[in-house]
């Protein structure tokens, strides 16, 4: 079994504020092996973002990682200095953000941008560097890369923008592409366009993706495996067919009943009752327990560790044999419940 | 659907939740305001002079041990005396007094009065039109916005000294009969309010140009709320922020203008004397040797000025959400 | 069933040109964006009409067009047979103003941050006279149960709230004049998935409960359809079909959207067969000739880069018109 290319274990972070400490992260590990892309997907306030940022080393204070280790392909990179952590990023691992407006320089060339990042990380002579720049746009799918490596980004539609920005994520040869809500700017047509793009690219070099989004849809076409995150902690982790079609946790479960489709007929949605707590506010034990259909005892009072169940991870008692309940799984008929 | 009782009941509940629901004062207590105010030395103390010195002005009646501007009470003999302290100084005139006989700290609290009155109308003028017109040019916008914005425009390129004059001129043609006394102090709150409402009025604009485009304006808009209703309920409550920083540093401006124009000779006359017409008579006194009389009325404009414009800093710090 | 609202010919254009002096030195021409070029439809009482399109489709300027935040540069809106252009008295246009209401898509920007929340409920009460003194309170208080608040919330400011909740609270507000005609502006996109469920199922409880009309402006097919009686889809300022949900979904016929269709992430995973999509929405201001949808369309012809289609039996297309969208495979989503 080959190491995979980031190991994250035991990860905290924190945010100290005047009212008290927020636990945004609160002692999450999972892997992304290499090639694989990996979809973190929760509603705001789960603390994806803040993952994001803390693998790519961009917590700013008041925020800070408060415990744990971030591994990339088998080297420490969260206790590395500044220069040493700006070294990593770009080279090793790329970023591509939500809005593409902001991600690209409006005052400099598309191409200048791509050239300085590719000279600052790949030992090229400018000419060569133009050269990948050219062949790169060309890649993403941007029509007449040679004329529109000169354009300025507000030249550039939505769309192509985030395929330029992406083209930017993968110029120095990335391990490990981190992709924050991608395609959450763009239109529903442009959407599926960039979902296949990433993909392709991702697949054809062998890079892993880190895939960020509250779009369940977006992660069932594009990753591998996903981990659904609630309140600052991993609810379970899969395949992406197994999470998507027969969740475990009753987190999972809620949240899959929850989003409309354009299959099945249109009835009542699922929904689940109350919100995610606020930071501040994080109930003792298991975080989802005043929400959940299936709560005990033991919720309220401990906090479930991750329990495996083949190539899926779930944290929950109902699937602990210690908590003395039959399988969730053997009963008939397992439904989600409907909120009133 | 509904019933009487229930009707009643409901209310109950609500007022007994606003009764519940913190006050002002507890909400200001906990606020990020308070929080920030006292977790700067600089601005604390700043925060203490400022109070210090407008307290002692308005209660300069009670705290003074004389009425400078009483010519009964002044007397001739009593002039050029050094402060207490120094050798040929007279207990009974603590910093000194000036070449009429005046109690120069007397004068000081006075004349401190004096400038913090016409400081505060003139920035209330200033306030209230640029407000208004800032107002009226962000949610009208078109025609009345261009014509507001470039009103404002040829009124910037007036420096405040020259719009004193023009209305001193203007004063005093009309009103032939009326002392300088009795005008002064109009002419100089008109000068004040007409050379800084520019400023309220950009700021207002811009914040009003981002509101009106809010989707609550829309709602009310949509309810048939007429626009100067709109303007006032909606608008106004939402863009007094940045106000409230203009006016603590136009507080401080305004006081430095009605001094200058005061040494000017334009301001108010000598027997009302403000801190301006008090430096303006001692600045004739400092090379013979009498530099108390300009010294000490100068120290004091200059400390609440600096005061004041450091109250503003830390205001317009923390009401910036980005910086929160 | 009666129509309640009628939409005929409705058009918007914005005049986008730079200020006269700049143009005259650049000797550039005016520029104009038809926003809406020309929008007809109607909505039976008691259904639930969704507009649908993504971003220059013009759905958002309709809607603000029907509801009469901004004035049509042509064409009518008519709700239970008055003209909301050209209302002759200020008491018809009044009565016609308090059943007409809008729920926005921000819920951090339709609620005043300084008001407290059963001030802003009270707003349209008091603005149509509707209650006085304690009735107001009253009623307030209803309105916030019947949206799965507590009635003493009143007392709070927006900031207090979720995201979800302040839908909730607009929706109160929009309840607060009994109207019978709401206007949903994307009311769920800034939501999460969970709570856009919640107030989905809560808009459609109270559309059964008070006999409520929708017009439903949505850029997500998946939501339109657990709320849709009857769609139509947009793109750039023109209806290209119009029919009621369950055949929209059975079997789209405009190219675009069997497009949009398959553009829709598949969570059942069912590896359904899509065709690609191709292009990105042109520049609004300078719109393709003819159909403006020709250079994305895979039958267009040369009919199609010189005619607009007319909307013809729910479908404006040419190939659909000649019978070629046989070639087209379906795209349609299977239950």
């Amino acid at each position: 079994m080959t190491e995979p290319i980031l190991s994250v274990r035991g990860l905290s972070v924190e945010f100290v504020t005047r009212r008290g400490t927020l636990r945004a992260l609160d002692n999450i590990s999972f892997d992304i092996a290499r090639g694989e892309v990996l979809g973190v997907v929760g509603e705001s306030g789960a603390g994806k973002s803040v993952t994001g940022s803390a693998v790519i080393g961009l917590i700013e204070p008041p925020g800070r990682i408060a415990g744990g280790e971030i591994r990339l392909a088998g080297q420490r990179i969260d206790n590395l200095g500044r220069d040493a952590m700006r070294h990593v990023r770009g080279k090793r691992i790329g970023m591509v953000f939500q809005d593409p407006l902001t991600s690209l320089n409006p005052l400099y060339r598309v191409g200048d941008q791509l050239v300085e990042t590719i000279l600052a990380h790949l030992p090229l002579s400018p000419s060569a560097a133009r050269k990948r720049a050219i062949d790169l746009l060309a890649e993403v799918g941007i029509p007449a890369p040679d004329r529109r490596i000169d354009g300025y980004p507000h030249e550039f539609s939505g769309g192509m923008r985030q395929r330029v920005v992406l083209a930017l994520a993968l110029c120095a040869e990335p391990e490990l592409v981190i992709a924050d809500e991608p395609t959450t700017a763009l239109d529903v047509s442009v959407q599926a366009q960039i979902i296949a793009l990433i993909r392709r690219l991702c697949r054809e070099r062998g890079t892993a993706v880190m895939l960020i989004t509250h779009d369940m849809g977006v992660i069932a076409e594009t990753a591998d495996r996903v981990a659904v995150m609630y309140a600052g902690r991993i609810a379970e982790i899969g395949p992406v067919r197994d999470v998507v079609q027969d969740p475990l946790h009753p987190y999972a479960v809620g949240l899959m009943g929850s989003i409309p489709t354009l299959a099945g007929e249109a009835e009542r949605l699922v929904q689940i009752p109350g919100s995610m707590p606020r930071l501040t506010a994080i109930p003792a034990g298991c975080a989802f327990n005043p929400r959940c259909p299936r709560v005990f005892s033991r919720c309220h009072v401990e906090r479930p560790e991750p329990i495996a169940r083949g190539a899926h991870q779930v944290a929950c008692f109902l699937y602990d044999p210690a908590s003395g309940l039959p399988d969730p799984r053997q009963r008939a008929g397992v439904s989600p419940e409907v909120g009133a | 659907m509904t019933d009487q009782a229930d009707a009643v009941d409901v209310k109950a509940q609500v007022e007994a939740a606003r009764a519940r629901a913190p006050s002002w004062l507890a909400r200001f207590r906990d606020s990020d305001i308070l929080a920030s105010f006292l977790s700067s030395k600089v601005t604390m103390l700043s925060g203490f002079i400022t109070v210090v010195m407008i307290v002692g002005a308005l209660f300069a009646t009670w705290i003074a041990p004389t009425n400078p501007f009483d010519p009964a009470s002044v007397n001739l003999i009593d002039s050029l005396f050094p402060p207490r302290w120094i050798e040929g100084g007279d207990p009974r005139f603590l910093l000194g007094t000036d070449n009429q006989g005046r109690d120069l700290w007397s004068a000081i609290l006075y004349g401190m009065r004096v400038s913090l009155i016409i400081g505060i109308c003139g920035v209330i003028i200033a306030a209230t039109l640029g407000i208004g017109l800032g107002l009226l040019a962000g949610y009208a916008g078109g025609r009345i916005d261009a014509f507001i914005m470039r009103v404002a425009d040829i009124q910037l390129t007036f420096p405040a000294i020259l719009i004193a004059l023009v209305i001193d001129g203007v004063v005093r043609a009309l009103f032939k009969g009326l002392p300088r006394e009795q005008t002064a102090f109009g002419v100089l709150v008109i000068s004040i309010g007409l050379s800084f409402w520019v400023q309220y009025a950009r700021t207002v604009r811009g914040s009003t140009l981002v509101e009106k485009n809010k989707d609550y304006v829309q709602a009310a808009r949509l309810i048939g709320i007429p626009a100067p209703l709109i303007m006032l309920r909606h608008v106004l409550p939402n863009v007094i922020g940045p106000v409230l920083v203009i006016l603590t540093i136009n507080l401080a401006l305004a006081i430095i203008t009605e001094a200058t124009l005061s040494f000017l000779g334009l301001g108010l006359p000598p027997t009302q004397p403000s801190l301006g017409t008090l430096i303006r008579i001692g600045n004739d006194f400092l090379f013979s040797g009498e530099w108390w009389i300009v010294a000490f009325p100068g120290v004091t404009l200059a400390v609440f000025v600096l005061a004041v414009n450091l109250l503003g800093d830390w205001l317009r710090d923390a009401l910036n959400p980005k910086l929160r | 069933m009666s129509t309640l609202v009628e939409v005929r010919d409705l058009r918007r254009v914005f005049d986008v040109s730079k200020p006269w002096l700049e143009r005259t030195l650049a000797r550039e021409s005016r520029m104009l964006l038809k926003a809406v070029d020309g929008v007809s439809f109607s909505i039976q009482r008691g259904e639930t009409f969704a507009l649908v399109g993504e971003s220059g489709s013009g759905k958002s300027t309709v809607a603000r067009m029907v509801v009469g935040l901004l004035q049509p540069t042509a064409g009518e809106v008519m709700i239970d047979g008055v003209s909301m252009t050209a209302a002759a008295d200020a008491a018809a246009r009044r009565r016609l103003r308090r059943r007409i209401q809008m729920i926005f898509q921000d819920p951090y920007a339709s609620l005043d941050p300084r008001w407290r929340v059963g001030r802003i409920i009270a707003e349209p009460i008091r603005a149509f006279g509707l209650a006085r003194g304690d009735a107001v309170t009253a009623r307030t208080g209803e309105l916030l149960r019947l949206v799965g608040l507590d009635p003493a919330d009143a007392a709070k400011f927006p900031h207090e709230f979720s995201g979800g909740q302040r839908q909730r609270i607009a929706i109160a507000r929009a309840l607060a004049a009994e109207s019978d005609f709401i206007v949903c502006d994307e009311p769920t996109s800034a939501l999460d998935v969970s709570v856009q469920a919640q107030i989905l199922n809560l808009m459609r409880d109270l559309q059964d409960r008070l006999g409520l009309t929708y017009l439903f402006i949505s850029h997500n097919l998946a939501v339109v359809r657990h709320m849709a009686t009857t769609i139509g889809v947009m793109y750039l300022g023109r209806v290209v079909e119009v029919a009621p949900a369950r055949q929209l979904f059975a079997a789209p016929r405009h190219p675009y959207t069997r497009m949009l269709l398959d553009a829709v992430p598949d969570l059942a995973l069912s590896g359904r067969p899509r065709t690609p999509v191709q292009g990105e929405i042109p520049n609004p201001i300078s719109p393709p000739t003819g159909c403006t949808f020709h250079p994305r369309c895979g039958l267009a012809n040369d009919r199609c880069r010189r005619e607009n289609p007319v909307l013809r039996d729910g479908v404006a297309c040419h190939a659909v018109e000649e019978g070629r969208d046989m070639a087209m495979p379906a795209a349609a989503v299977t239950a």
